[in-house]
């Protein structure tokens, strides 16, 4: 199949997804929109993980802290002055922040901004560390960050967080950043930079004699990552509205993690399935805690069953499929032909057979 | 071509170098022997700039390269093997050998290069495709080789090529060392296999827990009494 072709299938792929994005938009409910939304915003963070930490090799835990930043900038840059006089009612909002109101896009650029100039202040220093101490020193990070938040209420507001966020988020936005998201770092990973940066997951003292600088490009995938992982905080705050520190605590950072764990560390593809699976997941078990029986046996309601079985599904996916879903594969179009391909064959053959 | 002087290097509190000096002239290949500790992973190590030295001069072509890092030192074609065959093994052969000529830009001179080595290893080309990890020890050791060919050294260094390779292989590799150094690549090496290594060096340093204790020209020191008792069993 020839490059061209390749292009063209995609770009027929993402109007198809365009046509459903709409579909889902306008003719589902809340409900189910909210869960899509979610598994969309889900995508762009675990892609954003995968970067620093499956294709990397860096084991961050500070995504949390990104999104924080990530959201605390886009929602004070999105509520209208009014809003914000009516939360900060325990110290008024600083200026200029007080006064100001940008439009959504520019806010979560910004907000994605924010959490990459972090990330490069903080990468220069910490991104010597391997590891475990590494995952420690980004969890530390992640937690100054919601400490901060805490405790600078003319700029958060503290713990009472911020309301009344405008809902800008729908299908379009979250979808549209999952699809770049996922372009940029295919593209990057395709790329010299990428092979540089598999380079240093497999072996550093291989890649740097080769002659790969390790600082440069783990400091460059941590604040593409966090970039991202900003982008998606700002996403996340304006379709819940509301958002205060504890919503960044490290339970945050470790559904993501799941995420990338779950749908294969290196595999984008897998990322963006365990992205969606996750969140439809947590949502239709919760049936499971109303009570139900299975023949004889009759189970009452049991709030906190649905987690139980959450935890047993994921356990099974690790057990069974140590590498996630996918492992290291990723979605290609000659892949999918070849899998078309093997049900073509078996068609005849079964004709035969009856 | 590289000339070090009475270098040191400490790790913590222990003296691992106590003023080594020796000199590697152009499209030669110079051999570093010695036992287990006794400082030859440490010298080709702080050459290339992965190990910070305590005191004493590099000079490389005629420079003193103490202030270069190792990625620059990779620019100015001073290249390393690296020991226990650290080779990417979930990528493939193929792009082992690309991710060798990582800071090039000229692609026909790489492209000379890798059927060069595919040359050189003709088994490299038969498993392109295949991730690195499931080659075999002695496949992995070329690979590294001609991964670092894969950058066009000036000055080659190899750490312990031999490592845990069947003696057949042993001597398909130094074959393959002495063919390098025919083409045109100076070649430091540091072994353990005393025996392959003088055999094909023009100039050898014996090194004893930081010291060097000998040197002479390779064929000298292989009937050297007191090499042969203390490195090549009587």
């Amino acid at each position: 199949m020839t490059r061209k072709k390749e292009q063209l299938l995609s770009f027929v792929a993402l109007i198809v997804l365009a046509i459903l994005t709409y579909l889902a938009q306008n003719y589902l409910d809340n409900y189910k929109l909210r869960i899509l939304n979610l598994g969309a915003i889900y995508a762009t963070l675990g892609v954003s993980l995968n970067l620093i930490f499956g294709f990397t090799g860096q084991f961050s835990l500070g995504h949390a802290g990104f999104m924080a930043i990530g959201a605390y900038t886009t929602a004070l840059l999105i509520m209208p002055p009014m809003y914000k006089e009516m939360t900060f009612i325990i110290e008024p909002l600083i200026w200029p922040l007080n006064v100001l109101q940008l439009p959504f896009i520019v806010a979560l650029l910004l907000g994605g901004l924010f959490a990459a100039i972090l990330a490069i202040l903080i990468g220069l220093p910490v991104l010597r560390l391997k590891g475990d101490y590494l995952g420690i020193a980004t969890l530390g990070f992640a937690e100054i960050v919601r400490v901060i938040a805490n405790n600078i209420p003319q700029v958060t507001n503290g713990a009472l967080g911020l309301k009344g966020i405008p809902q800008y988020t729908n299908l379009w936005w979250t979808m549209g950043f999952a699809v770049l998201t996922v372009f940029i770092v295919k593209r990057l990973i395709s790329s010299s930079y990428g092979r540089a940066l598999m380079a240093i997951r497999e072996n550093e003292i291989a890649a740097e004699a080769i002659g790969v600088n390790l600082t440069y490009h783990k400091v460059m995938s941590f604040t593409i990552s966090a970039f991202f992982a900003g982008i998606g905080g700002g996403l996340l705050a304006s379709l819940l509205t509301t958002i205060d520190p504890r919503a960044f605590m490290f339970i945050m950072t470790f559904n993501v993690l799941i995420v990338v764990v779950i749908g294969g560390l290196g595999s984008i593809t897998g990322t963006v399935i365990a992205a969606f699976l996750f969140n439809f997941c947590l949502e239709y078990l919760r049936p499971i805690e109303e009570g139900f029986s299975l023949g004889p046996l009759s189970i009452p309601e049991v709030p906190g069953l649905r987690m139980v079985t959450f935890s047993l599904l994921l356990l099974v996916v690790i057990l069974f499929k140590q590498n996630g879903l996918m492992g290291e594969i990723e979605f290609t179009w000659k892949g999918f032909f070849r899998f078309l391909s093997r049900f073509k064959a078996n068609r005849p053959m079964k004709g035969e057979g009856m | 071509m590289l000339r070090v002087e009475n270098l040191h290097v400490h790790y913590g509190g222990i003296h691992a170098l106590k003023g080594i000096s020796l000199e590697v002239p152009e499209g030669k290949i110079i051999t570093l022997i010695g036992a287990n500790g006794a400082g030859k992973s440490t010298t080709l190590r702080t050459i290339c700039g992965l190990v910070e030295k305590s005191d004493g001069k590099i000079f490389y072509r005629e420079r003193d390269i103490s202030s270069l890092d190792t990625r620059e030192r990779t620019m100015e074609g001073l290249v390393m093997v690296p020991e226990g065959r650290r080779i990417f093994p979930n990528l493939t052969v193929y792009e082992n050998l690309q991710l060798g000529s990582f800071m090039r830009t000229d692609e026909a001179g790489i492209n000379k290069d890798l059927q060069w080595v595919y040359e050189l290893f003709p088994i490299l080309e038969e498993r392109r495709e295949q991730k690195a990890g499931t080659l075999s020890g002695g496949e992995q050791q070329m690979l590294a080789v001609g991964r670092a060919l894969m950058s066009r050294p000036k000055l080659l260094l190899m750490d312990e090529p031999s490592l845990g390779l069947a003696p057949l292989l042993v001597k398909e590799i130094f074959e393959i060392i002495e063919e390098i150094k025919n083409q045109g690549t100076t070649i430091l090496l540091i072994e353990q296999n005393a025996y392959a290594a003088l055999n094909i060096a023009d100039y050898a340093y014996v090194l004893e827990t930081g010291k060097i204790s000998m040197k002479g020209p390779g064929r000298d020191l292989l009937n050297n009494d007191e090499v042969r008792k203390a490195y090549l069993g009587g």
